[in-house]
């Protein structure tokens, strides 16, 4: 195991923790803001990454694509917000948990009817198409550290936002209490409103910056939005700041583990040993590491103040 | 027990009687395919392949009216069994065409062959019911699973390749996958690498073979993960360093997504869209014109099992009641396949020619695969010889 694989495997962990910590953020704020468990929120990643590859086709251009998919998938979860969400607040977490899984396979099946089952795919910007030597032999497009960039930036301008400013600070009273922020006369409707439509585009964003290195395709959230609850429940609910952090930690943990764990383990005992128990606990690996840091932390690493 | 014999025997006499009638009027097909998920695509050429074969008869199969009944497995053995009892026991179908996945094969098998009815697979073809338990009311189309594989691993023994990193996803077909390449390459395996079912960015699997400097990577990645992986591949600058080698990884169902990307891959098949003979051609340009894409081997073993049951039913005089002459027809397999060379063997699977394929790009803009050798001549699977039925 040479230092610059190591070095590369670590730099794709970053990638995967970027992406998590992009769809994590909305997560965690619409479920500590709000209280509310949403599981379609991995279909707003989809549906943010068909927009992108709709308007890019459109415009033959990934920008123009992408600065017309973020209103797009904002208009589209304040829609949904609209029509079914707000009438689901008060009803306990069962009935949330049946309503969001109807709606991943409503609009699984809608988007089927609408762009067919095939996946569909984006080129990668010309402005970005380069690629860097990392190793011998192997190039790391620039565009997955374009990927990187804009999620760090986004961590950072979330972060300004969420601690400085008072939208910020209404949104954290309202993980900490929500009932009491009502009573002093603000209006919980709305900031529930654009709590939710931010989360919803943060996600549609991410799809977005993905569509040109995966596939764009049906279901393609389900996966994720596994992974981004762990996240979350690793990270405090309702913390973005503990979202961040245990994205990036989940990230690092599944791409090193999946790798170097296998490597690890032959060292320890005979080959086919290794890589029958490998194959069966680097999926794990992630699981665990959830387990070991509720077992100390119950609440998660930054929990909410209650 | 006496009230069940007394249940069965009207019963019993019913489907004979109601067979009697059928035979005169109409054959009943049931086509049971994934028509959803992410491998829909797959399931909808299968569908499309035999509807056009069953057109272009003029509707009739073995000179008998057909009717086709089209079902959605969802991919889900226990819903595949629900609705395929449905075709047996509320559509009393006559044959069941079918399925595309491997494991929904192993949950339908026995409610079809213990009934009236004839199974015909249009892909999967696993090998328990190539060897001992093959079964004379079961046929396959395609190939035994483990063949387009066997494709690769013959490949590049024969190139003199030394050193070949295996990937595939973590579960049956993908272990059955590299098992298959391995039956024929004798070479150094660099790293057997098994990903999660589903992982979609393979960044640090790339890497991985990067460090490993094989001379040939072999994969087996199906659906939206062959479009990933061709993709990062590309994008990685591996393609044009370490041949890429799979099977049902670049074919006409993910070649739409992953367009330029896949040029020159390699894959294993027992068939291509520039298949020289006058029946494939004219097939490629009628499922072209009338379905705006390139067909894969999927809807031309979709094609064929429609001509197979149309052979079938002629040579048994269209008398869809006489089940042991339509079985001596299906056997026989007297048709003219879109592949050319294609016999029946004894455990119901093809014995066929098997090649080399390479993805090209065509003048239209879109992708196909393209033949480039001939790797196996009349290749039997290799657990024919465990299966007891007479030769």
């Amino acid at each position: 195991m040479s230092m610059t694989l190591l070095y590369v495997q670590t730099l794709n962990g970053l990638q995967l923790g970027v992406l998590l910590f992009l769809i994590a953020a909305g997560l965690t704020l619409v479920f500590g803001v709000m209280d509310f468990i949403n599981l379609a929120h991995g279909v707003q990643y989809m549906i943010g990454a068909y927009l992108a590859a709709m308007f890019t086709a459109l415009t033959g251009n990934f920008f123009y694509g992408l600065a017309l998919a973020l209103p797009s998938a904002l208009a589209f979860g304040l829609l949904l917000e609209f029509l079914i969400f707000r009438h689901l607040y008060d009803r306990d977490h069962l009935d949330q948990v049946l309503a969001t899984f109807g709606i991943i396979l409503f609009l699984n099946q809608a988007v089927k009817v609408i762009w067919g089952a095939a996946p569909l795919s984006v080129p990668i910007p010309e402005a970005l198409s380069g690629s860097i030597r990392l190793m011998d032999g192997l190039l790391y497009p620039v565009y997955r550290l374009a990927i990187i960039g804009s999620g760090l930036a986004i961590a950072v301008l979330l972060g300004i936002l969420v601690s400085r400013t008072r939208i910020g600070m209404l949104v954290r009273a309202g993980a900490s209490n929500a009932p009491m922020v009502s009573a002093l006369g603000v209006d919980i409707g709305k900031l529930f409103m654009v709590v939710f439509g931010f989360g919803a585009m943060l996600a549609g964003f991410a799809g977005a910056m993905v569509a040109p290195i995966l596939s764009v395709e049906p279901g393609m959230g389900d996966n994720l939005l596994i992974l981004t609850f762990v996240v979350i429940v690793i990270g405090g609910i309702g913390s973005v700041r503990g979202a961040f952090i245990a994205a990036i930690l989940v990230g690092l943990v599944d791409t090193l583990g999946r790798v170097f764990g296998p490597q690890v383990l032959r060292a320890l005992m005979d080959p086919s040993a290794a890589s029958q128990a490998g194959r069966a606990l680097a999926p794990m690996l992630t699981y665990i590491l959830m387990a070991a840091i509720l077992f100390f932390r119950p609440g998660g690493l930054f929990p909410a103040k209650k | 027990m006496f009230a069940k014999t007394k249940m069965l025997l009207p019963a019993a006499l019913l489907a004979l009687s109601t067979g009697a009638l059928m035979a005169q009027e109409k054959v009943k097909v049931g086509i049971m395919v994934t028509l959803s998920g992410p491998s829909a695509v797959l399931g909808q050429q299968a569908r499309d392949g035999f509807n056009l074969a069953v057109k272009t008869l003029g509707g009739k199969l073995g000179g008998v009216d057909a009717e086709v009944i089209v079902v959605d497995d969802e991919l889900k053995p226990d819903v595949a069994v629900g609705k395929v009892k449905g075709l047996l026991e509320r559509d009393q179908v006559n044959f069941v065409v079918g399925p595309i996945f491997s494991n929904v094969l192993q949950a339908i098998h026995k409610p079809v062959v213990d009934s009236n009815a004839f199974l015909i697979s249009p892909n999967a073809g696993t090998s328990n019911f190539a060897g001992a338990q093959c079964n004379p009311n079961f046929y396959v189309t395609s190939y035994q699973n483990d063949q387009n594989h066997e494709v690769l691993g013959k490949y590049a023994q024969d190139k003199g390749y030394k050193k070949l990193f295996l990937m595939a996803p973590n579960y049956q077909a993908g272990r059955d996958a590299l098992a298959g390449v391995k039956r024929h390459f004798k070479g150094e395996i660099v790293a057997e690498v098994y990903t999660p079912l589903g992982q979609l960015d393979f960044s640090a699997e790339l890497a991985q073979i990067a460090a490993a400097k094989p001379d040939a990577l072999f994969t087996f990645m199906p659906g939206g993960m062959g479009v990933n992986l061709v993709r990062q591949y590309r994008q990685a600058g591996l393609a044009d360093a370490i041949p890429f080698l799979s099977a049902f990884t670049v074919d006409e169902s993910t070649l739409p997504a992953q367009k330029e990307a896949a040029v020159g891959f390699f894959g294993g098949a027992n068939w291509a869209p520039d298949m020289k003979n006058p029946q494939s051609e004219a097939f490629v340009k009628a499922y072209e014109a009338a379905y705006n894409s390139v067909p894969g081997t999927y809807a031309m073993q979709a094609y064929d099992a429609a001509m197979l049951i149309d052979a079938a039913i002629r040579s048994a005089g269209g008398k869809l009641g006489n089940k042991d002459a339509i079985r001596a027809g299906l056997r026989k397999a007297d048709f003219k396949s879109l592949r050319g060379n294609f016999k029946m063997g004894h455990n119901g699977y093809p014995i066929q020619d098997f090649y080399l394929v390479q993805a090209v790009p065509r003048p239209d803009g879109k992708f196909q695969t393209s033949i480039r050798q001939k790797i196996f001549e009349n290749y039997v699977d290799v657990y024919a010889k465990d299966c007891k039925l007479p030769n």
